[in-house]
C-alpha cells in the first residue's frame, strides 16, 4: 500500500451520527483536506461507533486518539485549518476523553484490582467495518483459521466451556453447554442462528457491535457452525437496523469473495454460508422459538419448550441460537484461550459486558466493563455521575428488568449476586433515573409496552399485561384502589407461574422489584376507599379472571 | 482463503495503515507545521522522514505534526521522542538534516549535535 498518510481521521458513522450529518461531514472533510493540499497526509476513514453518544458527529484523530464531538459542517474548514494545517488541537470541539492508543485497553478498573480490556468492542470505532482487510489486519479470521486447521469441533466446544462464557442475550445460559447440546444431536442439516433482534427497550449494544465490527459476528458464526456441524447460518435482525443490515450484507459478500464463507473454507472440507433474515419489529420475535417461527414464515409466536432448539429448532432440525454479543466473544476466546478470558469478570460469569447506560447521567452511551462491577461504579466512574437531582432508581436489563433502589447500588452486576436477590442481569440496558420520575410512572410505561407486545397466544399474558397496565395507570394518576398492590402481586405471580413463554413470565420482574423496594411510594398513590378492582367482580371489565 | 499463510499476507499488507491507530510506537517524530515551518520547508522535511520510515520497514516509528512552537527562526523544527528518553528538539532541519537525524538519532540513538536546539521538556 502506497499510503503516505501520517494522520488518520476516523469518522464515526453509525445510526446516531448519520442522523447528525456524519456522512456530509465526511464529504466536507475530504473536500477541505484536498483544498488545503494535504489529502495525502491526512486520511479519512469511516468507522463504527467510537463511544460518546448524544454528541452529534464524533471524530477520532490518530495518532494520539484525540476525540472531537458536535462538529458542524460549517466548522470543518476551520477545523481542518487548525488541526491539520497548523497542527494544533481544535479546542472548541475537543472532548476531555481520549481514545486509547493501543487497541486493547489496558486500564485499571476503578477497584484497582485487575486489568481489563475490551473484548467485544475492541475494533469498534477503530477499523473500517466495510473493509475486510482492516479486520484481517487486526487479527480477524485468524481464530477461524486456527479452529478449522488445528482443532476438532469437540476441542472448540471444550474451550468455550472452559472459558465459562454465558449468553449475553438475557438468560445467561452457559454457551459451551448449549453448543455441546447441539453438537450431540446427530440429525442433519443443523443450523446456527444469530439473534440480532435486539427488541429490549433501551438496549442497542448489538447494533453498535454489528455496525462497528460486522466481520467478528460472521467469523464467530462460522466457528460455531464448524463446532456444532452446521453448514448454514441465519442472522435474524431487527428491520429498523438499516445500517447494520447494510454492513452485514457487505461483510458477507466480502467474506464470500475471500472464501471465508462458502465451500472448502481455509482449504478444509468444511462449508458454511450465512443468510440474513429481517424481522418486522415484534418484541416477542427476539424470544428464540418465536424467532424460529418467524424465520420459517409463520406468525412470531413462541413454541413450547422443551424440546429446545438444540433438538428441534429451525425446520425441526437441531439449531444453535446465540446472541450477537455472545458470538462477539468467540474469536478472542479461541485465539487467547479460556484462561485468558477468565482474567476478566467473576468466577461465575467471566468476561466483560457491554452496557447501554441511559437516563439521568452525564455521559449516556455504551461501555464495556468487566462483569461484576457495581451499579455505583457504572454511574459514577463511567457515566460521569447523575446529571441532575439525586439518584433514585435504576432499571437493569431493559423493560423486563428489575427496578433497583439506592440500596442496591453496591451489588455487583453479575448473575449470581443478582440472583441471590431474585434479580436478573438481562440484556445490558441500564436506565438510570433521578427523583423526578415516579415509580408508578415507570411501571406504567413498562406495562404499556408489554400490553402492546404480548403476542396473544396465551390468555394469562394477554389479559395480565392489560390488567397490570390499567392498574399502574391508576397508580400513576394517584387513583389506586385500596387493594391495588396486592392484586398486582397476585396477577404478576400468576403470570410468572403460568404464562406460556418467558415474555409473560418476565413481566413479574419489574412489578415484584418495585413492590419490594418502593412499596411506600406506591402506597401513597392509593386514594380510593373502594376495595378492589378485582376483574372477577368488576361489572364492565373485559377481563375474565378465574379465581 | 486457502490457509493461515494467506491471511498473514493480507495482514502484513495493511499493517502500517492500521498501526497508526493500533500499534505501539516507541519513537515519535513531531514536525512543527505552523505557517512559519511550512514556509521554511517543513513539509519537505516531513515527507523525507515518512519515506525514510517506509524504507526502513520499521513500524514503531510515527510522524505527527504540531503548530508553531514560538521559535520561528529555527524552523523547520522537529522533536524526537524516544521511549524512556528525554525528548530532543532539532532546528533548521532541511531534507538533508532530516536524513542525517534519521540515520544517526532515530536508527542509532546518537544525538546530532549539529542541529540540536534543546533537550528535555
Ligand atoms: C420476550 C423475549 C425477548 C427476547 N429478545 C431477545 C433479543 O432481542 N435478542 C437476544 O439475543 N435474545 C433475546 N431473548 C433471549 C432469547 O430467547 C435467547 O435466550 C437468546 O437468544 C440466547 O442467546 P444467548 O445464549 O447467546 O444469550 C429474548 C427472550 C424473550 C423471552
Amino acid at each position: 500500500m502506497n499510503d503516505k498518510s501520517i494522520t488518520q481521521v476516523l469518522v464515526s458513522i453509525d445510526s446516531n451520527t448519520v442522523l447528525s450529518g456524519a456522512r456530509q461531514i465526511k464529504t466536507k472533510l475530504i473536500t477541505e483536506l484536498s483544498r488545503q493540499g494535504i489529502s495525502e497526509e491526512v486520511r479519512v476513514i469511516e468507522t463504527g461507533s467510537i463511544g460518546p453518544t448524544n454528541q452529534g458527529v464524533v471524530l477520532g484523530v490518530f495518532p494520539g486518539g484525540e476525540l472531537y464531538a458536535n462538529l458542524t459542517e460549517e466548522e470543518i474548514a476551520e477545523f481542518v485549518q487548525e488541526r491539520f494545517v497548523k497542527g494544533r488541537t481544535y479546542q472548541k470541539r475537543l472532548l476531555a476523553e481520549k481514545l486509547p492508543e493501543e487497541m486493547m485497553l489496558q486500564e485499571y478498573d476503578s477497584r484497582k484490582t485487575q486489568y481489563y480490556g475490551r473484548i467485544v468492542l475492541d475494533n469498534c470505532g477503530r477499523i473500517n467495518p466495510e473493509d475486510i482487510e482492516e479486520y484481517i489486519g487486526v487479527g480477524g479470521y485468524e481464530a477461524l483459521g486456527s479452529a478449522l486447521q488445528e482443532k476438532t469441533p469437540e476441542e472448540i466446544i471444550n474451550i468455550i466451556q472452559a472459558s465459562g462464557l454465558r449468553g449475553r442475550g438475557g438468560a445467561g445460559f452457559p454457551t459451551g453447554l448449549k453448543w455441546s447440546f447441539t453438537f450431540k444431536e446427530k440429525k442433519y442439516p443443523k443450523y446456527v442462528v444469530c439473534n440480532a433482534d435486539e427488541g429490549e427497550p433501551g438496549t442497542f449494544k448489538d447494533r453498535l457491535i454489528m455496525e462497528g465490527d460486522p466481520h467478528k459476528i460472521i467469523e464467530a458464526m462460522v466457528i460455531a457452525g464448524y463446532a456444532v456441524e452446521a453448514e448454514q447460518g441465519f442472522i435474524y435482525i431487527r428491520g429498523e437496523y438499516k445500517l447494520s443490515i447494510e454492513r452485514l450484507q457487505k461483510a458477507i459478500q466480502q467474506a464470500r469473495e475471500m472464501n471465508l464463507l462458502g465451500e472448502n473454507i481455509f482449504g478444509t472440507d468444511f462449508n458454511f454460508d450465512i443468510q440474513i433474515k429481517i424481522g418486522a419489529g415484534s418484541y416477542v420475535c427476539g424470544e428464540e422459538t418465536a424467532l424460529l417461527n418467524s424465520i420459517e414464515g409463520y406468525r412470531g409466536e413462541p413454541r413450547l419448550k422443551p424440546p429446545y432448539p438444540a433438538q428441534y429448532g429451525l425446520l425441526q432440525q437441531p439449531t444453535l441460537i446465540n446472541n450477537v454479543e455472545t458470538l462477539a466473544n468467540i474469536p478472542a476466546i479461541i485465539l487467547n484461550g479460556p484462561d485468558w478470558f477468565r482474567n476478566f469478570g467473576t468466577e461465575n460469569m467471566p468476561g466483560t459486558k457491554v452496557y447501554t447506560v441511559l437516563g439521568h447521567v452525564n455521559r449516556p452511551g455504551l461501555i464495556e466493563v468487566p462483569i461484576g462491577i457495581t451499579l455505583r461504579e457504572v454511574i459514577y466512574d463511567y457515566a460521569g455521575g447523575i446529571s441532575s437531582g439525586e439518584f433514585k432508581m435504576a432499571q437493569i436489563g431493559g423493560t423486563a428488568g428489575d427496578i433497583l433502589s439506592a440500596e442496591q447500588l453496591d451489588v455487583p452486576l453479575d448473575i449470581q449476586s443478582l440472583q441471590a436477590l431474585g434479580h436478573n442481569l438481562g440484556s445490558g440496558a441500564l436506565l438510570i433515573m433521578n427523583d423526578s420520575i415516579s415509580v408508578a410512572e415507570l411501571l406504567t410505561s413498562c406495562m404499556k409496552f408489554f400490553a402492546h407486545e404480548s403476542c396473544g397466544k396465551c390468555s394469562v399474558c394477554r389479559i395480565g399485561t392489560e390488567y397490570l397496565y390499567t392498574a399502574c395507570n391508576r397508580l400513576r394518576k394517584g387513583e389506586g384502589y385500596a387493594d391495588e398492590l396486592e392484586n398486582m402481586r397476585d396477577i404478576a405471580t400468576t403470570m410468572k407461574l403460568t404464562a406460556f413463554c418467558p415474555l409473560g413470565q418476565s413481566v413479574a420482574q419489574p412489578v415484584f422489584s418495585a413492590l419490594k423496594y418502593f412499596k411506600n411510594e406506591l402506597s401513597k398513590s392509593i386514594k380510593q376507599n373502594k376495595k378492589s378492582f378485582s376483574p372477577t367482580r368488576e361489572k364492565n371489565s373485559k377481563v375474565i379472571y378465574y379465581s | 482463503m486457502k490457509n493461515l499463510e494467506e491471511l498473514k499476507k493480507i495482514r502484513e499488507r495493511v499493517k502500517r495503515d492500521l498501526e497508526l491507530r493500533t500499534g505501539k510506537h516507541r519513537i515519535k517524530i513531531v514536525v512543527c507545521l505552523g505557517t512559519c515551518g511550512i514556509a521554511a520547508g517543513a513539509r519537505e522535511s516531513m515527507n523525507t522522514l515518512i519515506d525514510l520510515i517506509a524504507k526502513s520497514g520499521r513500524s514503531d516509528i510515527i510522524v505527527t505534526t504540531s503548530g508553531c512552537a514560538g521559535f520561528c527562526e529555527q524552523e523547520p523544527m522537529i522533536q524526537v521522542y524516544v521511549e524512556e528518553q528525554e525528548p530532543v528538539v532539532y532546528g533548521k532541519v532541511d531534507t538533508k538534516a532530516a536524513e542525517e537525524i534519521f540515520e544517526k538519532h532515530i536508527l542509532n540513538h546518537q544525538i546530532v549535535e549539529k542541529y540540536l536546539f534543546t533537550k528535555g521538556k
